[in-house]
């Protein structure tokens, strides 16, 4: 009986064997995950299929829990923070995370580092004219819009992705 | 001179020079043990003791304590169980602070603080102590509940001497009060104010004139409520804070507030603790650079958001750290930073930070071996990590032989040695072995009978014991049990130990504080027993099926597996707050 009994305590979590948890632990690094393409909010909530079900294990207070768990839903709220970058002429794009910058100084500051540009300063008016390259962003609607005409907050909302446009198309729309 | 040579000369002088000696007798073990020793020294002790701990509020009742202690001025009470923290305790088990408030309020007792953990505090409590006690200077509480801003409104109107008020992680209702705008423009003398774990806003002008107007404050933690721009005025107002938790800590880096804040946190000369960062932008923190070479404590274990490489910066900076709490993303590289970086640390807590299942990875064994390495101080560590090998913790073992707490918990928790896949038996036996001066010990991960065989043997100091899913027979209980002489405190759940081990040595629980153990293999009559048996003890099951189900046959059956069972020493027998799922036998 005890032998019996000593296996069903160790099932600690249902289904789990021994190549599951080396699986677990070689998965899901963050790094990687920064990279490629398929991080999107949906699949991150996935993932949970092989973390602990077992009524208070980890053990770890309330209290603690909690702001985790408000961590974790403010970060897959839906709205896609994580944007692509591509710049005219480099060879690989970048991603972004919108929520990580303040006001569109700090992101075209950020941009201008990240690829080694000078994007100038934007006008109402003139746009990024008499810079070498203009930022655009393609919205919720597909269209594609010069960056800096809406307010912040709406811009990292219906962002879905960035272009750094270069020469002669970004005077173009600095005319319109 | 021994013990009770020294008692026969000390006969010979009158009671206040005894009285006077016990004065340096700080520690209460110390104070305990020369109450011992004789009547008079029992009798001298007991009236000039004015600090009570008593670790478990069951194990004896307030008329007592008052009557032994007629001069206690400063009382620490801890309720329930310690696997209460992680819910392994139903709501309304007790540990009601109230009737101690009450009856040291009707016997005069001048109480000036107040320290609490697990315990239940009603508004009305706070309300009593506040009104009943005119010199009361401190109340801190841990891990507390049942109360909500009313009672802290209380405490604030009505303490005039108010020191501190430190509120550590409880669950607090928040009722929209202005419990802060209740402290009088008369309250001046606050020390320490932490508020942080309140969900609310407070009153931010009213938070600032009370800086404003208390000199003497060394302490202060925010809530996540407070924006950065209040913080600034405050650290302008009390650049003699050494202890600073920041409330919110995001804002724009480029912006003029920010610079404000940065040229106030460079005036803080004194800051040595720092915490908080509830809500934080990782660009923010270069702004506490410039004290983080005088931080001797930090704790960043409340901020998931901020992800490693600020973290690795961050720490860098902190050379003289010796306390240091944080949350996994820091990763085995930024330990290994931490290990080249922190030569002064004592106290390590790694938390977990993916609970939710966001796909964050955690630390490896790799994290824990690197600053066994690099930091020679290290004595307390809490680790959660994904894996574990045996062979690490033999190197944990090698490089620290002063632990003085080591708590490890893998985050599933039988998971064998990641690389042999054998048990991490060996492993924690080569930490017992090396560590004799180990007080307390968490052990996780697959483990046999064998690690206890081991923990017995080699664990001569060990007080504390939390045990989960391990062990296959009552041999691994037993081996504990025998072999740990200085155990006061065992926890067992998800294990194989049954009543063989339970039954065996009856007397060792009158010498230890209590045991609890949940979902092992001791029965009913197991349980009953041991209480016809132990007349001292209170064996307590807790039951949580509803009244129906408890009237048939199944949880009356001695051979019924008994769900949570908590015993424990005490001299009041049961105890007469214990709600319906609560079964003294």
């Amino acid at each position: 009986m005890e032998t019996s009994v000593a296996t069903e305590l160790r099932l600690g979590l249902p289904g789990r064997d021994e190549s599951e948890a080396k699986i677990t632990s070689v998965s899901n690094k963050r790094s990687s995950s920064e990279m490629d393409d398929s991080c999107d909010p949906q699949q991150e909530s996935v993932a949970p299929a092989q973390k602990a079900q077992v009524v208070g294990w980890p053990p770890v207070r309330s209290y603690r829990k909690n702001i985790l768990q408000k961590k974790a839903e403010s970060s897959s709220d839906g709205s896609a923070m994580f944007v692509k970058v591509s710049m005219d002429g480099a060879p690989y794009l970048r991603k972004i995370d919108l929520k990580f910058y303040m006001n569109y100084l700090d992101l075209l500051k950020a941009l201008q580092n990240m690829f080694k540009c000078t994007i100038g300063v934007y006008s109402e008016r003139e746009g990024y004219d008499g810079s070498e390259f203009a930022p655009t962003y393609e919205d919720k609607d597909g269209d594609w819009m010069l960056v800096g005409d809406v307010p912040w907050e709406m811009f990292v909302t219906s962002c879905k992705r960035m272009r750094i446009m270069k020469g002669s198309e970004a005077r173009g729309l600095g005319c319109l | 001179m021994c013990l009770f040579q020294f008692q026969s000369v000390m006969n010979y002088f009158p009671e206040e020079v005894l009285e006077h000696v016990f004065d340096f007798l700080t520690s209460h073990r110390d104070r305990n043990t020369v109450s011992l020793v004789c009547k008079s020294w029992y009798s001298v002790e007991r009236f000039s003791r004015e600090k009570v701990f008593i670790g478990n509020c069951y194990a004896v009742n307030p008329e007592r304590l008052i009557a032994r202690f007629p001069r206690l001025r400063s009382l620490t009470l801890k309720g329930k169980p310690h696997f209460a923290d992680f819910n392994l305790v139903p709501d309304g088990w007790g540990g009601h602070v109230y009737p101690w408030i009450e009856a040291m309020a009707k016997s005069g007792i001048n109480l000036e603080e107040l320290k609490l953990k697990r315990m239940v505090v009603s508004d009305e409590s706070l309300e009593l102590l506040a009104k009943s006690f005119p010199n009361f200077k401190s109340l801190v509480l841990v891990s507390c509940e049942g109360f909500t801003t009313v009672g802290l409104a209380a405490i604030a109107s009505n303490c005039r001497f108010l020191r501190e008020l430190d509120l550590q992680e409880n669950e607090v209702d928040d009722l929209k009060g202005k419990w802060l705008s209740c402290f009088p423009e008369s309250c001046t003398s606050l020390v320490s104010l932490n508020f942080a774990c309140l969900k609310g806003e407070v009153n931010v002008v009213a938070l600032e004139r009370l800086v404003a107007r208390c000199p003497n404050l060394r302490s202060l933690r925010l809530n996540h409520t407070v924006p950065l721009e209040v913080l600034q005025k405050i650290l302008v107002r009390a650049p003699q804070l050494s202890d600073l938790g920041t409330g919110s800590f995001t804002h724009d880096p480029d912006s003029e507030t920010f610079i404000k804040l940065k040229n106030a946190m460079k005036n803080c000369h004194s800051i040595r603790s720092l915490s908080g960062f509830l809500d934080v932008n990782g660009r923010c923190l270069p702004a506490i650079y410039p004290i983080c070479i005088s931080l001797t404590s930090l704790n960043l274990s409340y901020a998931p958001g901020i992800f490693s490489n600020e973290l690795i910066k961050l720490i860098c900076h902190c050379k003289k750290i010796e306390r240091l709490w944080i949350l996994d993303t820091i990763g085995d590289k930024g330990l290994g930073v931490v290990a080249n970086t922190c030569k002064e640390l004592q106290e390590l807590r790694v938390f977990p930070s993916d609970l939710y299942g966001v796909g964050n990875t955690a630390v490896t064994e790799e994290g824990l071996v690197a600053i066994s390495a690099g930091c020679p101080k290290l004595n307390s560590i809490l680790y959660f990590c994904q894996q574990m090998t045996n062979a690490a913790l033999i190197t944990v073992a090698k490089n620290c032989p002063n632990f003085i707490r080591f708590r490890l918990c893998t985050l599933d928790p039988i998971v064998p040695d990641a690389v042999t896949n054998q048990p991490l038996d060996e492993g924690f036996g080569a930490i017992v072995q090396s560590c004799k001066r180990l007080t307390r010990l968490s052990v996780s991960g697959l483990l046999t009978d064998q690690v206890f065989l081991y923990i017995g043997m080699y664990a001569e100091q060990l007080e504390m014991l939390s045990i989960a899913f391990a062990g296959d027979s009552d041999k691994g209980m037993l081996y504990v049990l025998n072999g740990c002489k200085k155990l006061k405190k065992l926890e067992i759940r998800d294990s194989p130990f049954g009543n063989m081990a339970l039954l065996s040595d009856m007397g060792k629980y009158e010498t230890m504080r209590s045991l609890w153990m949940s979902s092992c293999e001791v029965t009913l009559g197991g349980c009953k027993t041991l209480a016809e048996k132990m007349p001292w003890l209170n064996v307590e099951i807790i039951n949580e099926h509803e009244a129906g189900e408890g009237e048939g046959e199944a949880s009356c059956d001695d051979r019924h597996r008994v769900e949570k069972m908590y015993l424990y020493r005490t001299l009041v027998g049961p105890r007469k707050d214990a709600p319906d799922f609560v079964w003294t036998l």
